[in-house]
């Protein structure tokens, strides 16, 4: 078991490599950084000084890969790629194009994300599983019918409607709480309450009828027969057979997004102005900032990984199948 | 009427797709494996009403891919028409009073005036302010006030009028076409399909058929004297906007997976075939491409493509040309990301059916791999790839929206639904609210997902026996 | 009659709705008494799962019971309310199904799962329950129960799991037990040890059993009386004994004579034409009536039920003469087989073929041990002959046959075909020398690309093999070949899933015959098969062999086809050959213990013969972890200290049989 784990984190390093190769070549080698600096001065008449002085400012007038100037490690280690690139494999993501310190800015707003994403993933959790099992219940009748028609239209509607719509009406026609905004504390509360549950109604429709197929899947197999052979009630076969062998699927579909829930939703927190690190991604993605976005990426890739590496720990836990074997 | 034809890249690639498509149906016509569960798709009624209203779509989205440049009505007579550098569509010729009758800024549907107040000079030079007339809506009546709901009301009953007896026409063609083919009467064909006892629901498909050609006539009557859904900020009929977004839509949906699928379907077959280092090596391409997250993937593409397109201005003719490399490069960013999961499902599919004993003794008879897979694994894992691309295309669709609301999506001179979400965030913060914006574009994106999501149950149903059974 | 437990009157029961739905139990009539085992035989498709499914009102979403009466002593099951049915299903009856491994939850431990069943019908919790759980494991015979209980399913073997079921339905102390198939997923050992234990179950409580089966020879072993069912109704109810001496129906009689075995070795099994037809219609005349030999005019008005004496009866219009007897249907006999020739060099000649799948652990996935699925299997076959690989489940004669086509590739040993070495050629050389060597296999479902039409599929090889000529001369090939099966021409432009069982098997024998192979590889070729089916498909290879002269290695569990099939069998296990030599010899008198206990093991279709089964203890290990010295001696009933520390040598008897045992070699 553990040295599965050490296998599995083993196997992430050449991911990580390979990630970071892709936002290298992606971010300095598509575009020179005088693309970038000619980009941010403005198209007009950039000077080449101008272009030098932006560039020595933040560190980009390095060579990519190889300094030449230098001696010994310092030709390999006085260049963007380590500088830039590689420095992101100590987690330490350096200065973005409008001077703040990134990984303080991430630490900084991390937490709204989480405020809004874990209570989205709970509370929607709950009630995809709870209609899901509703519908299995009733399957084959008219409301397991019209249940899959209302999730297919729930689906069928842009997030960003949900959003738009839930402000205007809550916000703005009802006033029960703010447009956007956010807070500290408890008072916090009051700018969540909305964001949170356009989240869970955004996911009913995708989320319940991907557990209603995971439930009649279960429900279709040999135990479950067994089971109601033993004369146990459709209920108790539901519960205690049926759920815990779906719980499998949907647990471990869960763990691989938890560590992304720090990246926030983009969408979700710029809408409602929560300084979370979606709106920072966003805002860094429309003031053309590359470190943050370079940064965000790299982050957004760990998490990834991390979240694969849980989902095979949470498999061996929770299958006995994979964990006794 | 045309100067040259212009064939964009994405008009190409869609017509290619066409092409692959019509060559797919006629290899599909003589498989019954294929032709079985098509079968089954067109004879289930929520089936027949969604192929209706995509083929709406879909027609409106290829006469917009037909680009040429307008010969520009001669200042002179006499002398001959120049080509103008502009470039429109079949589509837009079609509909040229939609796109030629711009207003000064917002007004209301169906409005006779301007949606804010405005400074006006009368003719006696005294100044008032109020809601101007509009330039072309309503622009024929003579007391806007009065005659408004009079016009509008007798439009409405010519387009549906009109739309009946179209509908009418076509239905009685529909009829003898089939009554010719049961080889019956025109009454009992006619019987039996208003009576719905024909095996494929053609009385749903007529009455889609008439709901929708309705709708059409109605738009055209009300359209050639008033702006049926308002107009924009700078006075664009909205209608026409969310008309021409139809074809971004479409674009995005198709053009994606078109791109992705080569790649993932060798791909994934050799790595489920040939398992050992090829299949290590393929895993980890994906896996590492599938870490990044999709939306950072796409913004850090967009951005170096954006950089890229400002450094490099001058080698784009035209803006059109300039956002249709946008759309179709966000096409392939959008592909990249997404063809792991295809990958993933045919490489588990292949190493499922390596050990089938069909191509076990395809093996003892000595036929090469290239053979077993091109035989004996690509049809069995065709249906996974239809399945996925049906299923994948409404999300697709979705996604076009936020990424344009992000700034990541098409280009920003495009017309798609996103960008009209986009800007219509800001409108919603105004006093009083311009919603008509928001609602066209949900109206139309609406319906293209729903149609395409629950066409895609039905397919999936019909190709996927497992589930068919399950209930 | 008091002693009545069950009675099923009229029960019909549908499948789907549409305009023709599949009358899948067609007017059933039963009754079971209490205490006996009654025994419901019939073809797969014919009905009897239904029955059972109907009568425990547990019928897939599909299934809807349309008419007829159950009652379970005296209690109209059919019109209780679904609670009260509830206490009845595991109460009074309960249900063990056929396939132990995907019937039982596998995310709750085997406690947690029968201590269920013990309280939704006794009430018990805590200590008592335990106990009770104890308890049952321990009447099923699970060894070492305290720790089974907190076990999961996968970590129980086949046989046990079907113990758990079983321990599972007694918890209500029911009446009546059904078991559906309850031992055809299972090896013939494990087989024996189940039947045996509902036997003793039903001794010591006294319920009655309704055994389901397709197994003739199961119903011989363990039925007191037996009801043939066919295309949804009952067509004969007899007392075992009488049945198997004196059955009535043309068609159990057809099937008595399509069975296998030694005496019918000399001449073609007798095989019921057709196939069963199709349920989704109504019925007018006898169902039989398309494959009866002795049908008449009456016949097209389907016959009644004739009562024939207690209990017994027959739904026939023959069995009212009371002398009809279907005679044995005049056969071809059989030339003598080819004489190889023992003097010349063998077609197949294969030396300690060892194929061993790598284990790996740790953090760099270390090869840390090797499962030895083969392990060092030498046997030779000559021209003409059929060389039987006979074992269990998981002793890896599957493998033995890939390992000799070079499907997968042997980790040591030789293949020597007609001089060429198999194992080292590669590529283009071995591809040309695969048309000599052909596989048929178990599933015909799984065998044939069900995207491709037949013609293409029986063409394929002659097309890699570039043999047969142009594409018209093929396509005549493809169509001789297909007569040559039995099957019309027009099978080439049609696809695979439109064609019976049997009907594919017969294709796949024409593909495999279109490059002229020399020899074949059948890797169970009939278990997938009903028994009248089997006997075409037997039929066929054997007079295959006749008129080209085929060798075949001939892979199987069903002893009752050696017997009749092979010339030479091979028995083995746990990777290894334990013992080899002519077929008559070696089934009349086996000597390895292993061989002793698998042949007294296989149930015979015949009540009278009284054969003393010895019964194996526990299961085959795996053959990642064989047991030290003789693989066989955890389990073996002579097993010796020395048999502990080393494998046997081969000893060669006297009869020219090879025999690897220490008690054997000690004998002479």
């Amino acid at each position: 078991m553990i040295a599965y784990i050490l296998r599995r984190i083993l196997y992430a390093i050449p991911i990580l490599i390979g990630v970071n190769v892709l936002t290298f070549v992606l971010f300095f080698v598509v575009n020179s950084p005088d693309d970038m600096a000619r980009m941010h001065l403005g198209m007009k008449r950039v000077t080449p000084e101008a272009i030098q002085g932006w560039k020595a400012e933040r560190g980009y007038d390095k060579p990519l890969l190889l300094n030449d100037s230098r001696e010994g490690l310092e030709a390999l280690t006085d260049t963007i790629f380590f500088q830039k690139s590689v420095k992101l494999f100590q987690f330490d993501f350096g200065i973005s194009d409008s001077d703040r310190d990134i990984g303080y800015d991430i630490s900084q707003r991390m937490w709204p994300s989480l405020a809004i994403a874990v209570p989205v993933l709970l509370v929607g959790l709950l009630v995809n599983i709870t209609y899901a099992l509703l519908i299995a219940f009733f399957r084959a009748t008219y409301i397991d019918i019209w249940s899959v028609v209302l999730c297919v239209v729930m689906m069928s509607i842009s997030g960003l409607f949900y959003i738009i719509g839930g402000q205007y009406l809550v916000s703005k026609l009802l006033h029960l709480v703010p447009i956007s905004g956010y807070d500290t504390g408890v008072s916090a509360i009051k700018f969540l309450v909305l964001p949170v549950i356009i989240g869970v109604i955004g996911g009913i429709g995708s989320g319940t009828r991907w557990y209603r197929t995971l439930f009649l899947e279960e429900i279709n197999r040999d135990y479950v027969r067994t089971a109601r052979a033993k004369g146990l009630s459709e209920a108790v076969v539901l519960f205690r057979h049926v759920l815990k062998n779906a719980m499998i699927p949907i647990l471990t579909g869960v763990v691989v997004v938890l560590p992304l829930l720090f990246m926030g939703s983009l969408i979700t927190e710029s809408f409602f102005g929560i300084p979370g690190l979606g709106s920072y991604t966003i805002d860094a993605i429309n003031r053309q900032d590359f470190a943050i976005v370079r940064a965000m990426v790299f982050l957004g890739s760990v998490l990834y990984i991390l979240g694969l590496l849980l989902t095979d720990i949470s498999y061996t836990l929770v299958d006995p199948r994979v964990r006794l074997s | 009427m045309t100067g040259g034809l212009v064939i964009l890249w994405t008009d190409g690639l869609i017509f290619l797709l066409l092409l692959f498509t019509v060559v797919f149906g006629v290899y599909a016509s003589r498989r019954e494996h294929l032709r079985g569960p098509w079968r089954l798709v067109v004879r289930s009624r929520v089936g027949v009403s969604t192929l209706v209203v995509l083929a709406f779509y879909v027609i409106v989205g290829l006469l917009d891919s037909i680009h040429f440049h307008p010969l520009a009505p001669s200042q002179e007579a006499g002398v001959e028409s120049v080509r103008s550098g502009e470039v429109i569509s079949l589509f837009d010729h079609l509909v040229t009073p939609l796109r030629e009758r711009h207003e000064k800024t917002y007004s209301a549907p169906l409005a006779t005036h301007l949606y804010a107040k405005e400074t006006i000079e009368l003719a006696d030079g005294s100044v008032l302010r109020d809601y101007p007339r509009l330039q072309f809506g309503g622009a024929h009546l003579e007391d806007p006030h009065g005659d408004w709901a009079g016009d509008v009301l007798k439009l409405g009953l010519i387009g549906l009028s009109k739309g009946l007896l179209v509908t009418l026409v076509v239905g009685n063609i529909l009829l003898a076409l089939l009554a010719g083919r049961w080889r019956m009467g025109f009454g009992d064909a006619a019987r039996a399909v208003l009576w719905g006892r024909t095996i494929v629901p053609w009385r749903v498909a007529l009455v889609t058929l008439g709901v929708l050609l309705i709708l059409v006539m109605v738009s055209i009557e009300l359209s050639t004297g008033y702006h049926l859904l308002g107009t924009d900020k700078v006075g664009e009929d909205v209608f026409y906007q969310a008309l021409k977004s139809i074809r971004t839509g479409l674009l995005i949906g198709t053009l994606t997976t078109l791109v992705m699928l080569p790649a993932a379907i060798l791909l994934g077959i050799m790595a489920g075939y040939f398992r050992g280092w090829v299949d290590d090596l393929i895993q980890y391409t994906y896996t590492t491409l599938n870490s990044i997250p999709g939306v950072l993937l796409i913004a850090a593409a967009i951005l170096m493509l954006q950089i890229y397109m400002s450094n490099h201005a001058d080698d784009f003719n035209s803006l059109v040309e300039r956002a249709d490399l946008r759309l179709l490069f966000l096409c392939i960013i959008l592909g990249v990301t997404s063809w792991t999961g295809l990958c993933r499902l045919l490489r588990g599919e292949a190493m499922k059916l390596r050990e089938v004993d069909y191509v076990q003794a395809a093996e003892a008879f000595g036929v090469g791999h290239f053979q077993i897979i091109l035989r004996h694994i690509l049809p069995n894992v065709l249906h996974i790839v239809l399945i996925t691309v049906v299923l994948d295309f409404s999300g697709l669709v979705l996604a076009e929206a936020v990424l344009s609301y992000v700034n990541i999506g098409v280009d920003p001179t495009m017309n798609s639904w996103g960008n009209m979400i986009n800007s219509a965030r800001l409108e919603m913060a105004r006093e009083p609210v311009v919603w008509w914006s928001l609602l066209a574009s949900m109206l139309f994106m609406f319906t293209l997902v729903l149609s395409a999501n629950l066409f895609s149950d039905v397919v999936r149903d019909a190709f996927d026996p497992r589930l068919r059974n399950s209930r | 009659m008091t002693d009545t437990l069950l009675k099923v009157e009229n029960l019909k029961t549908w499948l789907g709705d549409g305009e023709h739905p599949v009358r899948a139990v067609d007017g059933v009539d039963l009754e079971i008494r209490r205490g006996e085992t009654f025994a419901l035989l019939g073809e797969s498709g014919c009905g009897k799962s239904m029955t059972a499914l109907s009568i425990m009102r547990l019928l897939p979403p599909a299934g809807r019971i349309v008419g007829g009466e159950v009652l379970l002593g005296g209690t109209s099951l059919l019109d209780l309310p679904e609670y009260r049915m509830r206490e009845a299903r595991g109460g009074r009856m309960s249900m063990i199904f056929q396939e132990p491994m995907t019937s039982l939850n596998p995310v709750l431990t085997i406690g947690r799962q029968i201590g269920e069943a013990v309280r939704v019908h006794e009430g018990e919790i805590g200590q008592p329950l335990a106990k009770r759980v104890l308890e049952l494991l321990k009447a099923v015979g699970i060894p070492d129960p305290e720790r089974r209980m907190n076990e999961y399913p996968h970590q129980l073997s086949g046989g046990m799991k079907q113990r758990i079921m079983i321990a599972m339905a007694l918890a209500g102390k029911p009446d009546l037990l059904i078991a559906d198939e309850p031992t055809t997923a299972l090896d013939v050992t494990i087989q024996a040890q189940v039947l045996a234990l509902l036997k003793e179950l039903q001794r010591d409580t006294g319920m009655a059993i309704l055994l389901i089966t397709h197994d003739l020879g199961v119903v011989a072993e363990v039925a007191d009386r037996v009801a043939v069912m066919y295309a949804g109704q009952i067509i004969e109810l007899a007392e075992c004994e009488r049945f198997f001496g004196h059955a009535r129906h043309p068609y159990s009689q057809k099937l008595f004579q399509s069975l296998p075995d030694a005496g019918k070795r000399a001449s073609q099994l007798s095989v019921i034409a057709g196939s069963v037809p199709d349920l989704d219609q109504p019925f007018s005349a006898c169902r039989f009536i398309d494959r009866c030999e002795h049908a008449f005019a009456d016949c097209q008005t389907a016959p009644g039920w004739t009562e024939l004496g207690p209990g017994q009866g027959v739904r026939c219009y023959l069995a009212g003469k009371p002398e009809f007897r279907v005679s044995m249907t005049p056969v071809k006999a059989v030339q003598a087989p080819a004489m190889g020739g023992e003097g010349l060099s063998p077609l197949l000649n294969v030396d300690q073929l060892k194929v061993h799948f790598p284990i790996h652990k740790g953090v760099f996935r270390r090869t840390v041990g090797h499962v030895k699925a083969v392990d060092g299997v030498s046997l030779s076959i000559f021209a003409g002959r059929t060389v039987a690989l006979v074992g269990e489940s998981g002793c890896g004669k599957t493998t033995v046959g890939k390992g000799i086509l070079q499907l997968i590739r042997p980790t040591a040993g030789r293949v020597q075909f007609d001089g060429d070495e198999l194992t080292r050629l590669r590529g283009a050389a071995l591809r040309s020398r695969r048309a000599d060597l052909q596989i048929i296999f178990q599933d015909p479902m799984a065998s044939m690309n069900p995207r491709m039409l037949v013609g293409d599929i029986v063409e394929e090889g002659m097309k890699a093999q570039r043999i047969g000529g142009n594409a018209l001369q093929r396509r005549e090939r493809v169509r001789e070949l297909l007569e040559q099966v039995g099957l019309p021409g027009d099978a080439v432009s049609r696809y695979p899933h439109e064609f019976s069982g049997g009907q594919r098997q017969r294709i796949c024998v024409a593909r495999a015959l279109a490059v002229d192979p020399r020899l074949i590889v059948c890797d169970e070729p009939t278990s997938a098969l009903d028994v009248s089916v089997q006997a075409q498909i037997l039929n066929l290879l054997k007079q295959l062999q006749n008129s080209h002269g085929l060798a075949y290695l001939f892979i199987t569990h069903n002893i009752s086809v050696v017997a009749y099939l092979a010339d030479e069998v091979a028995v083995m296990y746990l990777g290894r050959i334990v013992e080899r030599g002519e077929v008559n010899r070696l089934l009349a008198e086996p000597r390895h213990p292993y061989t002793q206990a698998l042949l007294s093991a296989v149930p015979v279709a015949d009540p009278a013969s009284k054969r003393e089964v010895i019964r194996l203890q526990g299961d085959m290990p795996s053959p990642a972890h064989p047991p030290s010295g003789c693989h066989f001696h955890p389990r073996c009933p002579v097993a010796m200290p020395v048999c502990r520390e080393r494998y046997p040598a081969v000893t060669r008897l006297s009869d020219g049989r090879e025999v690897s045992c220490f008690k054997v070699e000690q004998e002479g």
